[in-house]
């Protein structure tokens, strides 16, 4: 293994004599893991008997299944900013981790997975619980390795931390074989630097940034789209400096919510297939359009070839192989989000765009009249899944870390939720895991106990990893989990509705009593079915200081818009 | 607006990796691009791989493969090239009977004219190698198999390419940090 070393003096400490599976929990501390995730088997027992020797040191969480452990570790990653780490064990207990795993790798998540294996020797004769985890997991992961020596692990583990970290993050892997568990090593934990075939950070080129501040300066109607790459990058200071100084209006995808607080002047919205109707619409009518740390997924651009064509691009990335991959650009700049974006803002004249602001207001004004006020006040009988938001926003005062789940809820979370603080919205955005919420807001109440974390969850999604009430119980993770239960599939309903002549196939839910199942694992739980018992249920829940569930019966056949159709022009938004 | 589609050379220095392989065919197969040929082998750097992959693509999608190469975190850097900006070779073998060689003149003339080497001769059968472009390749084996060829085999291609790749410097730059 070919890393870089830290200098000698940091590392000059002396050699020990240990087992491997003692240098893995060793190595994990090292790196400063506080907490992680998993579930024991077979081939991983050894380290989870070093586990249970170093538990004053570092806290293993065992989740109900190992999907759960994957997505807490992610959620623990992105309110934290620091390595989410799961662990499992051979064949099952591997396999399972990589549905989170690949939700980690398209939504850039930092997480270090560490899967047992079976003896070295078994390798490829089919042994119990053996599986191919390093092959199955190649596609999905951004770098994973097999480790068959003790005296390997420390190297490994080192290098693992530095991938998932450095530049673009994701999910690593290292399978470590049985016997390379419980061979001796002489253990000395270096971490890594750099790697010399891996270029993480690109430098920003001077020139690069000046040609995007001379569009920038030049242009009439300027439009920013910001993604993750602002939060990843801790350049939320820098992209609101940008923003005020050149008066820019500025979007966001739905992993880049909260880097700029909700209730901004220029914080013009979402992007994308339910964002708001002023962003998508008039992204057909900048002139320059600035993309930030986002990769023109296509349920942000619409239909491509009718995506902001009449505008110049510029794309700010870290990733090179994101340039041109999805919209061609006129202006790359290539480098790390805090560094590039304070070199624009020394390169941009000051300036504003009152009446090119005031077209997404009034745009607004219609989306609100058409879409908003229905959602968030509604006159009509059944309770709107907006409308929960807005208490949940009362009593919060927009400080809670929401974390949702995939569907209607998840797009009503991120349109209605306000946000005061980076690192608010942790929902699984690329892949679209149904049954990450759950998991996902252990983790991050865990990482971040002094905040509130409620997790706003459909009914589908929750019994996909529903068993994790379990984990919260043990745990006594106070998390607060919101059900909005409309007896549906509610977004697949939607399409079929609109798309499918409502032939709700398989959509329809008849779900057990969620109150029960919550008390089965002795959570406070409430269900609220009628408008004049929720604000007071919302306050009882926020005013917990333990983990609450509750259950809120919402209109069944309700649709999210504003809505692009899919295959549409972003100026194809549908308000009805 | 259709681009060409166009016979690129993919080169990609890689470290000595095991899966390996596997990452970098991986990017083509989601891709649905076929593999024309490939070959690894060791660069000119000692412990330093190379990979020369040939498809038939449009550029814009060569740039792109490229890029979605080097992003694999061993790879060190990776290429691509026009067959004009390389010079490049494949080379094959065939396994004929041993009577024909000497009951078949037109089959030493053959030989003679394409400048194919003769590897081994026994009773039974002789071998035949011969490297050079693909239509020198097939037009040997055309003439051979008039004759009946027992056993063909080809390689893959192979390419050095005209301007620099300068990954030594590359390397040595790391070193320096």
């Amino acid at each position: 293994m070919k890393t870089q070393t830290a200098n000698k003096k940091e590392v000059a400490v002396k050699k020990q004599r240990i087992s491997g599976s003692e240098a893995v929990v060793r190595s994990l501390i090292a790196e400063g893991v506080d907490i992680l995730y998993g579930y024991p088997g077979g081939a991983i027992m050894p380290v989870y008997d070093e586990l249970y020797k170093f538990q004053d040191k570092i806290h293993h969480v065992l989740t109900r299944h190992e999907q759960g452990a994957a997505h807490a570790a992610q959620g623990y990653a992105r309110i934290s900013g620091k390595v989410g780490v799961a662990m499992a064990t051979s064949g099952p207990g591997a396999t399972n981790l990589i549905t989170g795993i690949a939700d980690a790798q398209i939504d850039s998540t930092p997480l270090v997975c560490i899967t047992g294996q079976v003896f070295s020797h078994l390798l490829g004769s089919d042994a119990f619980q053996e599986t191919d985890i390093v092959g199955i997991s190649t596609p999905v992961t951004k770098w994973n390795c097999q480790v068959t020596k003790a005296e390997d692990i420390p190297g490994a583990i080192a290098k693992a931390f530095y991938i998932a970290k450095s530049g673009r993050p994701g999910p690593v892997l290292v399978d470590i074989t049985k016997d390379a568990q419980v061979a001796d090593l002489d253990f000395e934990y270096k971490k890594c630097t750099g790697i010399r075939s891996y270029n993480p950070v690109p430098k920003t080129s001077q020139e690069s940034v000046n040609a995007a501040a001379e569009l920038i300066n030049n242009a009439k109607k300027p439009m920013i789209v910001w993604g993750q790459g602002v939060i990843l990058g801790k350049a939320e200071v820098e992209l609101k400096a940008v923003i005020e100084k050149a008066g820019i209006p500025a979007a966001w995808t739905i992993l880049g919510a909260s880097a700029i607080p909700t209730s901004h002047p220029l914080n013009i919205g979402m992007v994308g297939m339910h964002g708001n109707y002023a962003p998508n619409k008039l992204t057909n009518e900048c002139d320059v359009l600035i993309a930030i740390g986002m990769r023109f997924d296509d349920r942000v651009t619409g239909r491509l070839d009718a995506y902001a064509k009449q505008a110049k691009i510029i794309h700010f990335d870290i990733d090179p192989a994101e340039i041109d991959k999805n919209v061609k650009t006129d202006v790359a700049v290539l480098g790390d989000s805090k560094e590039s974006l304070a070199m624009l803002f020394d390169a941009l004249n000051k300036n504003s765009h009152d009446s090119w602001l005031q077209e997404f207001k009034d745009l607004y004004a219609i989306e609100f009249e058409q879409v908003i006020n229905g959602d968030l006040n509604p006159t009509k009988e059944g309770l709107t899944m907006g409308e929960v938001l807005k208490q949940i926003n009362i009593e919060s005062e927009g400080k809670a870390a929401i974390v949702s789940d995939v569907g209607q809820h998840q797009m009503i979370a991120c349109r209605y939720a306000e946000f005061n603080q980076s690192k608010s919205n942790i929902t699984s955005g690329g892949l679209g895991t149904m049954g990450f919420g759950l998991p996902a807001a252990i983790g991050a109440k865990m990482a971040a106990p002094e905040r509130e974390v409620v997790a706003i969850i459909g009914d589908g999604g929750y019994q996909m990893n529903i068993q994790e009430l379990g984990t919260i119980f043990q745990q006594k993770a106070a998390v607060k989990i919101v059900v909005l239960n409309n007896e549906f599939l509610g977004m697949v309903r939607q399409w079929q509705q609109l798309f499918f002549d409502k032939r709700y196939a398989s959509t329809e839910m008849t779900n057990p009593n969620f109150v029960a199942i919550a008390e089965g694992y002795y959570i406070k739980a409430r269900k609220v079915t009628k408008r004049d018992e929720l604000a007071e249920a919302v306050k009882e829940m926020m005013a917990s200081k333990e983990s609450y569930f509750l259950e809120v019966r919402v209109e069944k056949e309700d649709n999210v818009f504003p809505m692009i159709p899919s295959g549409a022009s972003v100026s194809d938004v549908r308000l009805s | 607006m259709k681009e060409d589609i166009k016979s690129f050379t993919i080169s990609v220095y890689t470290e000595n990796n095991i899966g390996l392989l596997n990452r970098i065919s991986a990017i083509f197969q989601r891709r649905h691009i076929n593999i024309e040929s490939l070959t690894t082998s060791q660069s000119e750097i000692d412990g330093v791989n190379r990979f020369v992959i040939v498809v038939n693509i449009c550029e814009d999608n060569a740039s792109k493969i490229v890029k979605q190469i080097e992003k694999q975190v061993e790879t060190i850097r990776a290429y691509y090239h026009t067959e004009e900006e390389t010079i490049f070779t494949e080379s094959c073998m065939f396994k004929i009977k041993s009577d024909l060689l000497f009951n078949e003149p037109q089959i030493q003339n053959i030989i003679k004219e394409s400048n194919t080497t003769i590897v081994t001769v026994n009773k039974e059968f002789f071998v035949l190698e011969k490297s050079g472009r693909r239509n020198e390749i097939e037009s040997l084996r055309r003439d051979l198999n008039v004759f009946g060829i027992m056993q063909f085999v080809r390689s893959g291609r192979i390419a050095i390419t005209k301007d620099q790749m300068k990954i030594t410097e590359l390397l040595s730059a790391f070193d320096n940090q």
